[in-house]
């Protein structure tokens, strides 16, 4: 069995703890959002300039009001609007305790690629440096191999770096792994899969921590899991 | 009395010159001085350098003048969105130049070119191409890569309302870049959605004071 990508989405929400303040990448991580705990207030922030707020539906538009994503979000009480100078003083400054981002590559020692593909005809970066270099716990919400079957944990980047040594922890369609200075180690796997399986898929070594274990999925939540015979999450 | 209001956006722009140095506020659609980007492509002026997060989007504001070839150089976080696609293709041809900058470091070299600063150091980028070239300097263990300060002959940014002044104030996401270009530019023209008498914004709710803008100037609905 492996994750799908909203999935993954919710087993990173459950990680969130109260009061934290949160930046969500594009792909996979814009998809947290949806699956944060009602009973815990978590604060989402924009780089364009918001903190506190949530997807709007489609009857609540307001054409002054999309996160970094260009999609349209509603202010939630106790919201707070500003420049995009305060907006990157909250990232850079360390002052957001989590950004969840997605990634082409993570390497053991935590260095991060997720801006730029080598081929890639324009390129362009956003914030993504400069949330992987000033957010307390950088996270990586992405699926366990490319579409071809690649590891996309590694030893080293092949793709260009957005920062080095700054991922913390890592979601996949397979596991949770943990970045430490002593190396990965694997701290959850999906329901069916072994740590052997894991390792396998996996361009890097992994220490199975002595507590990992198979992460529970609720009931509640339709399309989070996959079953086997389609392999991992596109 | 001083009397910042002009009567469009055409004689808003009226001066603007070949060559010259340009930022654009905005973040996708809010705070995107759309009205005052029509009328500098209508003016046809070209070899622009422009300063903007993104590079358009379709046929509209910058992306109008992407697709006429006013642009020699765009300095930017992220013009790599399917919207862009009158940049798109002019890079591709070698028609413009790209400096990509971080999105934080855009933003706080625009802060610094409004605040007097010459540059500052941040730890963005360190360790990463956008780096090369750069002085990396060590304060208290951390690496840090120098960014100079940006500067611009103009800046064109939006707000919701301004009066005769230059007092402006945003709504929601508009604000984004705005308040930090209007800082940073010789020329600042202000195009606003509502143009107030002087006195009704209350002091606390001015987000750019009048000081740092020349010319207001109404969007047309």
């Amino acid at each position: 069995m492996s994750l799908t990508r909203e999935g993954i989405a919710y087993r990173v929400a459950q990680d969130l703890p109260e009061g934290a303040y949160v930046n969500l990448g594009i792909g996979i991580p814009s998809l947290v959002g949806r699956f944060l705990p009602a009973d815990k207030e978590i604060f989402l922030h924009s780089e364009n300039g918001l903190l506190g707020f949530r997807s709007a539906d489609h009857d609540e538009r307001d054409p002054h009001l999309v996160n970094a994503n260009k999609d349209p979000v509603v202010l939630l009480p106790g919201a707070a609007v500003f420049d995009h100078a305060w907006s990157f003083t909250m990232i850079r400054g360390g002052h957001l305790t989590h950004t969840v981002l997605g990634a082409l590559e993570v390497a053991a020692n935590g260095d991060l690629a997720n801006w730029r593909v080598s081929a890639q005809q324009v390129p362009g970066v956003g914030g993504a440096m400069d949330l992987a270099a000033g957010v307390r716990n950088v996270w990586v919400a992405m699926t366990h191999v490319t579409p071809q079957g690649r590891p996309k944990i590694v030893e080293r980047c092949h793709f260009p770096l957005t920062a080095p040594r700054c991922v913390k922890r890592i979601y996949t369609d397979l596991a949770v792994i943990d970045v430490t200075p002593e190396g990965l180690v694997l701290r959850e796997v999906c329901p069916g899969m072994t740590p052997q399986a894991v390792q396998e898929l996996t361009g890097a070594p992994l220490t199975v921590a002595s507590d990992c274990r198979t992460m529970t999925l609720p009931q509640e939540f339709e399309g989070l899991a996959l079953v086997a015979e389609g392999g991992p999450a596109a | 009395m001083v009397n910042k209001i002009v009567a469009d956006c055409d004689a808003a722009v009226a001066d603007l010159k070949d060559g010259m140095t340009i930022m654009v506020g905005g973040f996708g659609d809010p705070g995107a001085p759309n009205q005052l980007l029509d009328a500098v492509r209508r003016r046809g002026i070209r070899d622009l350098v422009i300063i903007a997060n993104g590079a358009g989007s379709e046929d509209i504001g910058l992306g109008g003048m992407m697709k006429d070839g006013l642009v020699r150089k765009l300095i930017c976080s992220f013009p790599n969105y399917p919207q862009a696609w009158a940049f798109r293709e002019r890079y591709l041809k070698g028609e413009v130049e790209l400096e990509l900058v971080p999105q934080g470091t855009l933003a706080e070299r625009i802060r610094a070119g409004g605040a007097g600063l010459g540059g500052f150091y941040t730890p963005t980028a360190v360790g990463t191409d956008l780096a090369q070239g750069k002085e990396v300097r060590t304060i208290n263990g951390r690496q840090y890569v120098f960014e100079t300060a940006l500067y611009a002959d103009v800046a064109l940014i939006k707000a919701a309302k301004g009066d005769r002044l230059g007092n402006l104030r945003y709504r929601y996401a508009m604000r984004n870049f705005n308040p930090l270009m209007a800082s940073a530019a010789a020329l600042v023209i202000a195009e606003v959605d509502e143009v107030v008498p002087v006195g009704s914004l209350p002091p606390d709710d001015v987000h750019t004071p009048g000081i740092f803008v020349d010319r207001v100037v109404l969007y047309q609905a």
